[in-house]
């Protein structure tokens, strides 16, 4: 049986490129090296949910169509709307985004990816702050220290802590996955023994705690070698593997972020809490933070989603640039989606701006708040929507997405998702890292390639494909109109 | 069960590894919606409200109402805070405004939780329907 190594995985940011998948009679029956999402995907893609023939709303019902007939609809819909919106893009690949981009400037309408519901706000901190960055193999050969903080990579970002952070080995810093796998055994034996005792002799229930605090003594980060921290308003699978965890309040990680840039200048605080947490846990943190030769802060959408939202990113890129000026720091956004950050990366290239830019003028404009996808929606002014490998439906707030399914709605993916059930024509699209190649963009900004590893269904296309034929009908009937209008 | 039992609570929405591997199977399989159709609560806050595991219950904010299924969290304790995956379920309570950059509130808005042992728990199709009146 052919196995094909090295394979990009397109699930999240993380980019594992070293699948190896065993393909049998043309279909993937074996996945080494994966997550469980990865898994998932190479599995189950082309399983019964998958759209294979394009799809057209006719008296209320979705009916097959020819591919024809879908492209040639969709260019209507998007030719004559006065506003459209051209959303998704980060499960594509970087060729088939230029091609939107094109078409968003064809038709005059606001082109925005999902970085906007994700890590929106922290491209726009890193405009006024600025970034200080790196590879994911250079902290996976170097930093000594990393800290999570808002995220939780066990669920969303399985192998990040294998792959490139403390449970990695690196060529300059140990993997601590020893000492995590001696650490969980010492707690199944604790608790084995507290269970047997109390059953034996006191009989009675476990007492719950109110905090994780209470009852406890302030431990210390003494350890030798590589340390990870993980701060979160949960406490998640990723807290357990950590040496250290710190609970924050929800919507407090603001007054946490600057209490700890206040503490890393050896200033003093006046209260004895931040955000729930005594100020002894915040500066054993800051100490490790300072003393470390190499740190790592990895943020996720804890701190992008909730109050404060780019204002937080604001203070924990500060609070980095500040660590700079006593040890080695860098800060990175977990980005989620497989090439979101590919998405903004053309974006930029192509028009000046990551996210939420508006070709209404015919010119790119860019401001977030008002040119962004919600708050297009929740003004209720785009007039139709052209979706790509996204689902808006199943992804934003319920009043965002009540405009979006009132208007035209045109759907691109190659899975049967909430928006696809609500719109008026689905075009059926090759999986990108599966059934066509492409590049995407890691969470640190090293392009990868996608293979082509699987034949997709008959006559189902790839996004760029799909989006080069809706490009050429939109012309089409453009220049009709212009040779109509001038012949008046 | 206390019928008239109410808990305020804080809503947290995100990401799980069962939400991560449901929509990689396909985002209309059973076992997507069965991953983002829970509400994760704290025990102590189930006894509260006088339910029990994968009991029907009622979330309400001030941008909608839904009815998930409870289940305990396996980390505690996080009394009054609950927690829904990412999906149909949970953008029904989650706060649309956007603050003038683009991103809408999906984390630590104020909730409240009842039992709803009577109301059904929707499908993917139901709660569409439901929600936007299309099918």
């Amino acid at each position: 049986m052919p196995v094909v190594k090295a394979v990009t995985c397109p699930v999240c940011g993380s980019l594992c490129d070293d699948i190896e998948l065993t393909i049998e009679d043309k279909e993937i029956v074996k996945v080494k090296n994966g997550c469980a999402m990865c898994e998932s995907k190479f599995l189950n893609y082309n399983g019964k949910h998958r759209i294979r023939k394009p799809l057209i709303r006719k008296d209320g019902k979705l009916v097959k169509a020819t591919l024809k007939e879908a492209v040639r609809k969709t260019a209507e819909i998007l030719a004559e709307a006065n506003y459209p919106i051209l959303y998704g893009w980060s499960s594509t690949s970087c060729e088939a985004t230029r091609v939107g981009l094109e078409l968003a400037e064809e038709v005059g309408g606001v082109i925005d990816n999902t970085a906007v519901v994700c890590h929106g706000p922290s491209l726009l901190s890193v405009q006024e702050i600025g970034i200080s960055s790196c590879t994911l193999g250079q902290i996976r050969h170097r930093a000594d220290l990393v800290i999570y903080w808002g995220s939780d990579p066990w669920s969303a970002h399985p192998r990040h802590i294998e792959r490139y952070t403390t449970f990695s080995e690196g060529r300059f810093e140990r993997s601590e996955w020893r000492g995590y796998v001696a650490k969980i055994k010492a707690s199944i034996g604790r608790k084995k023994i507290e269970s047997v005792l109390r059953r034996l002799f006191l009989k009675k229930k476990p007492t719950v705690p109110s905090s994780y605090l209470e009852g406890r003594v302030c431990p210390t980060i003494s350890r030798e070698g590589r340390k990870l921290i993980v701060i979160d308003v949960r406490r998640t699978k990723s807290a357990e593997m950590a040496d250290y965890f710190i609970q924050v309040e929800p919507n407090k990680d603001y007054e946490l972020l600057q209490a700890f840039r206040a503490l890393i200048r050896d200033q003093e605080l006046d209260v004895d809490k931040v955000a729930g947490v005594p100020v002894e846990y915040l500066e054993e943190v800051s100490d490790a933070m300072v003393g470390c030769n190499f740190g790592a802060l990895f943020f996720g959408v804890g701190l992008t989603m909730s109050r404060g939202k780019l204002r937080n990113i604001d203070a924990a890129l500060s609070l980095v640039r500040d660590l700079n000026t006593r040890t080695k720091f860098i800060i990175m956004p977990m980005r989620g989606h497989f090439n979101v950050a590919g998405a903004n990366t053309v974006s930029t290239w192509q028009t000046g701006y990551p996210y939420a830019v508006d070709f209404s003028l015919g010119y790119p404009r860019y401001n977030p708040g008002e040119t962004s996808v919600v708050d297009v929606l929740m003004r209720k002014e785009s007039d139709a929507a052209l979706i790509v490998a996204s689902d808006p439906v199943a992804n934003f707030p319920r009043k965002a997405a009540e405009h979006l399914v009132e208007n035209p709605l045109v759907v691109v993916d190659p899975h049967m998702n909430a928006t696809a059930h609500m719109a008026d024509v689905v075009l059926p699209s090759a999986f990108v890292g599966i059934e066509a190649s492409g590049t995407a963009y890691r969470m640190d900004h090293v392009p990868l390639p996608l293979k082509r590893v699987a034949e997709p269904p008959r006559g189902v296309l790839p996004d760029e494909e799909i989006l080069r034929r809706i490009l050429s009908e939109v012309r089409k009937i453009k220049r009709k109109k212009q040779v109509a209008a001038e012949a008046q | 069960m206390n019928e008239n039992a109410k808990l305020q609570v804080t809503l947290l929405t995100g990401r799980t590894i069962e939400q991560g591997v449901g929509k990689e199977r396909g985002k209309a399989s059973m076992e997507y919606m069965e991953s983002v159709s829970v509400c994760y609560m704290d025990p102590e806050d189930l006894r509260r409200l006088g339910v029990k595991e994968k009991a029907n219950i009622l979330v309400s904010t001030n941008y909608g109402s839904v009815v998930v299924k409870a289940l305990k969290s396996l980390r505690t304790p996080h009394p009054k805070i609950i927690y829904i995956p990412y999906g149909p379920w949970a953008n029904v309570l989650v706060d649309p405004e956007t603050h003038s950059i683009g991103m809408p509130s999906f984390k630590g808005i104020p909730a409240e939780v009842e039992p709803a042992l009577d109301k059904p728990l929707l499908n993917m199709k139901e709660l569409l329907k439901e929600q936007f009146g299309k099918e």
